[in-house]
């Protein structure tokens, strides 16, 4: 499904500020696999998934996704095989527009746009629908600007419109980050709804040891822009925090990880 | 009334150039400087075109299409080129004025109605007088200020609908978050260039129906334009006081016809025509800054209250 092989990216190459963000990254997703994303702050998450959305091209290394080698695709041209929710709650949307436009927009993600309406007749039912489904009380207000809404439903109507139109690959990037605990606990619900009942192949990053440990069926640990641990199948099922902790010590004996990203590490998830 | 009449034409004509900057400035959140130079590459088009004697209503469409063509150069120039928005419009605008003297091969071009066909011949001779409400007005004034009227209702209405297509509606996301656009699939540098050909295109078409009305073109005409333009755009803000497009549309008409009745009852109340610019300059200045003046004294006014 996606393939990155042997990806690098250097940001401000040959300068003083010099950062090697990813440093050769393999890594292969199945279709309907969902991946969760763990790592110091730093440690090339973000960079990761800008990578694959397409935000910036590799310096060397290729990805391939659903087929299609997208290495130099530009980022407009993969979001007709990507969704994406970002971190601020204020990225994901067009605020001074409505619920209804910014959903309709999201209808037509990977399809030209052309002088047709906008708004099709039947479009407002059945994205009403879709909005209810949602649980956020939100279908009654669907011609109010999206910017006078909360960042949970702002938040969950960016995970709408990046499922609207079924994508090959859904990319997460601590989406529920910025939200109060109770809002990123539903729309973390509804992420885990969204991704099962349409099967969609996810790669979400968390810094959240409680969503890392259960949810996905796939954990990747970045570090120094590179995969330095990835656990599946049986064994992250039955992950627990205590055992994450373990295998950060692991990592760390076996130098791959410096003592202070350790901690680090420790700090954030325990 | 002929001064009134005159000004509600004219105003009502440049109200296409409010809609042209209303395109930019507030729907793609870009600040176009193209302007100055494509509202007089619109009037020496058609002035070159109808000087050879072509159909009016092609020299007019001529026009919008070098305005348009005009703005996409800027939009290219900023979205490949990467050139700062403001500069790439500089740089259109500054190159404009030598391509708007070799069309127009001289610095001012006289359209005499009665001598060449433009689409003020249609409108009848100049010495027809009708009475209207007690006033002795040329027929001719009338009808073209009906035709104006009904001409911009029409181009306003065009673009209220284009708003609600697809494009349109992806157009207005590019300026309000241009990230969201993007991962949905949309070419955010051909969305700015789209949104700057239909915003230059119609600005140049104001400049082709303004030569015809005045009965000239000169090289100078668009000094100061983007300035005039913005104005409008911003009284028509403060007119209708929302953000919806359709009403800031007809704010941007009741703007510019507002504007230039003010500034020809300044112009007739003893202004030298030599300040015009330097007053409007300052008009435009003081309504962009009044508002952050305002909130920051009532702020300070709430402060000093709770003290
Ligand atoms: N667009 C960019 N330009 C310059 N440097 C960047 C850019 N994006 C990321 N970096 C740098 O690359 C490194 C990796 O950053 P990245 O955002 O991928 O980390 P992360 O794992 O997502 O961290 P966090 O947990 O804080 O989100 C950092 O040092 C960051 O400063
Ligand atoms: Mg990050």
């Amino acid at each position: 499904m996606l393939e990155l092989k042997n990806a690098y990216k250097t940001f401000y190459a040959g300068t003083a500020n010099e950062v090697r963000a990813l440093r050769g990254v393999d890594l292969r997703i199945a279709e309907g696999e969902f991946v969760i994303v763990i790592g110091t702050n730093g440690s090339g998450k973000s960079t990761l998934l800008n990578a694959v959305a397409g935000t910036f091209y590799l310096d060397d290394g290729e990805i391939s996704l659903a087929e299609h080698d997208v290495t130099a695709w530009p980022e407009h041209r993969r979001a007709q095989l990507i969704g994406r929710v970002f971190q601020n709650p204020f990225h994901g949307t067009a605020p001074s527009l409505t619920i209804l436009e910014n959903l309709v927009l999201a209808l037509r993600r990977g399809q030209s746009r052309g002088l047709g309406w906008a708004i099709p007749k039947d479009a407002r039912d059945q994205l009403r629908e879709r909005v209810r489904l949602m649980g956020l009380n939100l279908e009654d207000r669907l011609d109010t600007p999206i910017g006078s809404l909360s960042g949970g439903q702002r938040q969950s109507l960016t995970l709408l419109m990046a499922t609207l139109v079924q994508p090959k690959l859904l990319l997460l990037d601590e989406h529920t980050a910025a939200l109060d605990p109770k809002s990123a606990d539903q729309v973390i619900r509804l992420t885990e709804r969204v991704i099962k009942q349409d099967r969609l192949t996810t790669m979400m990053v968390t810094h959240s040891m409680q969503q890392a440990a259960h949810l996905g069926d796939r954990l990747v640990m970045m570090s120094g822009g590179q995969v330095v641990c990835d656990i599946r199948g049986d064994e992250k099922k039955h992950l627990r925090p205590e055992d994450l902790l373990a295998r950060f010590e692991e990592i760390r004996r076996s130098d791959l990880l410096d003592e202070s990203a350790a901690e680090m590490l420790a700090e954030m998830y325990v | 009334m002929i001064l009134l009449l005159g000004s509600l034409t004219m105003g009502l004509i440049l109200s296409l150039l409010a809609f042209g900057v209303l395109v930019t400035f507030r729907v793609l959140a870009f600040r176009d400087l193209t302007v100055d130079g494509s509202v007089a590459l619109g009037g020496a088009v058609a002035a070159a075109l109808l000087v050879r004697g072509t159909h009016p209503l092609v020299a007019t469409a001529g026009a919008f299409v070098a305005g348009a063509l005009a703005g996409t150069v800027t939009g290219v120039l900023h979205t490949r080129c990467k050139i700062n928005g403001l500069l790439a419009g500089i740089l259109v605008m500054t190159a404009l004025y030598s391509v708007n003297l070799h069309v127009l091969s001289k610095s001012n071009v006289p359209l005499d109605p009665e001598a060449i066909p433009t689409l003020m011949s249609y409108a009848g001779s100049a010495s027809q007088m009708t009475d209207l409400f007690g006033w002795e007005v040329p027929t001719r004034e009338l009808i073209v200020l009906v035709a104006a009227a009904i001409g911009v209702a029409m181009v306003g209405f065009a673009l209220h609908c284009f708003f609600q297509t697809q494009w349109g509606l992806a157009l207005r996301a590019t300026g309000d978050n241009d990230q969201v656009i993007r991962a949905l699939g949309a070419d955010v540098g051909w969305m700015q260039t789209g949104g700057l050909a239909l915003s230059n295109g119609l600005i140049a078409l104001g400049g082709g129906l303004v030569v015809q009305y005045q009965g000239f073109a000169d090289v100078q005409m668009g000094i100061g334009m983007v300035v005039w333009g913005l104005a409008s755009v911003i009284i028509g803000d403060s007119l209708v006081g929302t953000k919806q497009l359709g009403w800031l549309l007809c704010g941007a008409v009741m703007g510019s016809v507002l504007f230039r009745l003010m500034v020809a009852l300044a112009l007739r109340g003893g202004l030298n025509p030599n300040d015009l610019k330097l007053v409007t300059a300052t008009f435009v200045f003081v309504a962009l800054v009044l508002p952050d003046v305002w909130k920051w004294w009532m702020s300070r006014r709430a402060v000093r209250n709770v003290a």
